[in-house]
């Protein structure tokens, strides 16, 4: 038996120290990695664990991400909890075997600390990683400080594992903002945390040979297209068990999750969508712009990045005028992928508030509470307005000439 | 039940399939002959990951499986990967009790052909050796991408015609040496690393138990001849490769502890290269004039690498 470890009820963690703390407390049978920045500390501390007999799992340190995901795969195969860790350039060389993950239905968890993708390299945060997975088929959630790095980490193991979901799923947390900054963090006891996430649900594995089974078969035009709808409902149904897991969670430990996160969103008349840290800088300029103009500001943030909560969406900006949707990606001639999200769930509702889109924070680039202020207040111009005042895709914080594209008819 | 004491082709012939028969490999391909052959000369739980290629595609296509035993497939190059993620998973499970049947023995096994072996997958196999995970390699070596429609590999030799290195007016086919897999695993240090042959079928059989028995990674090189690339009849495939080791072209030979190796078969009469190519259209091109010399040379290496084998084998080093 691994050995246990005593916490306080209130420790100073970065986000990327809660996350292996939570990947310890899980009781994980193989962790495979390889380590990246900003995500280097999860494997470090992990293997600081396993070297001092807090872990009786195995540790696996592969040759490459694309390696370390493979040896994931065939760990889940075989029958036990998986997890590993991984950023950027790293995220990028797994995609392969991530999809082939979701394919195989094998409920994997992957702690993604966000970073830009290259080129130029850059070991910042931003959320190209991130959207580089929406299609991967994956779960995935998305924490904005290292509570909720922790918090949602177990309950990652719980989801994917639940025998309605067996998907993966990954936990993003924003490189460096969150992964290297210490903060409060309640954790759970080492007994209470793994009763939470509970005991490995082995199911079709390699492992039991009275029952011999066949991963990653091939299909073609005859099968092919029924495993993606089966794979695609799967996870769109997996919205229940989240919501279950979120529940049972606030029960333990009074922290509640949804799958989508509201804040002052009651009365407000003009919103922020964002994700990752940048939630909380634009709580701060909301909470200002009450204060010092009275201006009616809310954010909202999909706390769940897939499936895609467009029924939370619609419900949490019902009632605004105008929205602004924040996407921390290039974009790379189309609109950000958040954006493209929230104005496909809102086009859809009879109420459609008018919505814009910003590029921000690329490479790490900084986002402050200012600029969200300023944003919230050109919002608020447009809901006056009652029409689009400026071009539907900007650029915040970017040098040189001001960057604007597509303008909507006036009215 | 398996055959653990070979006498006999007839009594070997009577081991248990867990290959099932109903496979799309094509008529006269080794494959078969090499994996059915690993499958049956043991009666312990096999788990077997297998890299995309000719017998991927052919033995597990929805909703059938020729496989009579845990199977899985990732991608072209990492079932070294998958089968050490597998082994970790066995070690994990035993170690905390949660292993269905605890006593229940388990081998370990990936196979791969020349293509995710030599080039896309050699990464991750060097990696999964170096970790030391307890399990066996087997390179389906057909020397070509076959499953594709013949595209050189780095296991491809030199001379030989492919759809990516064509004979032709100005060309004699593929201009660069084979890669030497068997020297660069024994490089790693790997307790058993040796090449085999599936006409040689009781040292083959020998071969894969003692690799299954050998605790760590273990590497082997199978010939595996290939009807549809190298161009002849089907009913050929052991013709041809009685031909491959007799004219030294694969010899059979094994390396213990990255140092010790030993010579498995020595052929009684040492055929010439050129009756070996004569036998196949991928290297008929070789038998024009102008062509000549590339005969020559590759005659010449041949010799030169079994001098070569029996100096290591005398030296015991």
């Amino acid at each position: 038996m691994a050995e246990k470890m005593e916490l306080n009820e209130v420790e100073v963690w970065d986000g990327n120290y809660a996350a292996s703390q939570a990947l310890r407390q899980a009781q994980v049978d193989v962790v495979a990695a390889y380590p990246i920045t900003p995500s280097t500390p999860i494997v470090e501390n992990y293997g600081t664990y396993v070297a001092n007999g807090y872990v009786d799992g195995e540790y696996v340190m592969a040759e490459s991400e694309h390696g370390a995901m493979s040896a994931c795969v065939g760990a889940a195969a075989a029958g036990g909890r998986v997890a590993t860790a991984t950023s950027s350039q790293g995220f990028a060389l797994m995609v392969e075997v991530l999809y082939q993950a979701s394919g195989m239905r094998l409920p994997i968890v992957l702690t993604v600390v966000n970073r830009a993708l290259a080129s130029p390299l850059n070991v910042r945060g931003d959320h190209s990683d991130m959207y580089l997975g929406r299609d991967s088929g994956w779960i995935q959630l998305d924490a904005f400080n290292a509570q909720e790095a922790y918090d949602l980490t177990l309950c990652a193991f719980k989801i994917g594992e639940d025998m309605n979901v067996r998907l993966p799923v990954m936990v993003h947390q924003d490189g460096f903002l969150t992964s290297h900054t210490a903060q409060n963090v309640h954790p759970l006891q080492d007994d209470e945390a793994y009763k939470f996430v509970g005991k490995y649900q082995p199911y079709e594995e390699m492992l039991d040979f009275s029952k011999p089974v066949t991963y990653g078969a091939q299909t073609e035009e005859d099968w092919h297209f029924e495993h993606k709808a089966k794979q695609h409902k799967a996870l769109f149904d997996s919205r229940e068990v989240i919501e279950k897991v979120f529940k049972e969670f606030k029960d333990l430990t009074g922290r509640e999750y949804k799958r989508v996160e509201s804040y002052m969103m009651d009365d407000a008349e003009v919103a922020i969508v964002a994700l990752g840290s940048t939630v909380e800088t634009a709580i701060v300029a909301a909470q200002q712009l009450r204060k010092e103009e009275g201006i009616k500001a809310g954010v909202v943030a999909p706390r769940v990045f897939r499936p895609f909560p467009f029924d939370e969406i619609r419900e949490a900006l019902k009632g605004v005028k105008a929205a602004t949707i924040l996407d921390r990606s290039a974009p790379m001639g189309a609109m950000g992928a958040l954006f493209n999200e929230i104005t496909t769930a809102m086009y859809t509702t009879p109420h459609r508030p008018i919505l814009n889109g910003y590029i921000y924070g690329l490479g790490g680039r900084d986002f402050a509470v200012n600029e969200a202020k300023r944003i919230f207040k050109e919002a608020k111009a447009n809901a006056d307005a009652g029409y689009l005042t400026t071009p539907i895709q900007q650029f915040s914080g970017v040098r040189g000439p001001k960057l604007g594209f597509f303008e909507t008819k006036r009215g | 039940m398996a055959i653990t004491n070979i006498k006999n082709l007839k009594e070997f012939s009577t081991a248990n399939e867990r290959l099932e028969g109903a496979h799309l490999l094509c008529p006269g391909c080794a494959h078969s002959m090499i994996v059915r052959e690993l499958m049956n000369c043991t009666d312990d739980n096999l788990v077997i990951a297998t890299n995309t290629g000719c017998l991927e595609v052919s033995t597990a296509v929805y909703p059938y499986t020729s496989w009579d035993t845990s199977w899985i497939h990732i991608g072209f190059e990492n079932a070294a990967s998958a089968i050490s993620g597998a082994e970790a998973m066995y070690k994990a499970r035993k170690r905390k009790g949660t292993l269905k049947d605890p006593d229940a023995p388990v081998k370990f096994v990936a196979f791969g052909g020349d293509g995710s072996t030599y080039d896309i997958g050699f990464q991750w196999l060097s990696g999964a050796v170096e970790r030391g995970h307890d399990f066996t390699y087997i390179c389906l070596d057909n020397e070509n991408y076959a499953n594709t429609g013949g595209q050189r590999s780095s296991a491809t030799p030199i001379g030989a015609s492919t759809s990516t290195a064509k004979a032709g007016r100005v060309s004699y086919g593929k201009k660069e040496r084979k890669k030497d897999m068997v020297a660069i695993m024994a490089a790693h240090g790997a307790p058993y690393v040796a090449q085999l042959s599936p006409n040689k079928w009781k040292s083959m059989a020998k071969g894969f138990q003692k690799a299954l028995e050998t605790e760590g990674p273990c590497f082997i090189n199978t010939v595996s001849a290939c009807t549809t690339e190298w161009k002849f009849d089907p009913k050929d495939t052991i013709a041809i490769t009685d031909l491959a080791t007799d004219s030294l072209m694969f010899p059979i030979y094994e390396i213990i502890n990255g140092t010790e190796l030993n010579i498995l078969y020595r052929p009684k009469n040492i055929i010439p290269v050129e009756e070996y190519l004569a036998a196949q259209g991928r290297y008929k091109h070789l038998f024009k004039p102008e062509n000549r010399h590339v005969i020559d040379m590759i005659q010449k290496e041949v010799n030169e690498k079994w001098e070569y084998l029996q100096r290591r084998e005398e030296a015991r080093v």
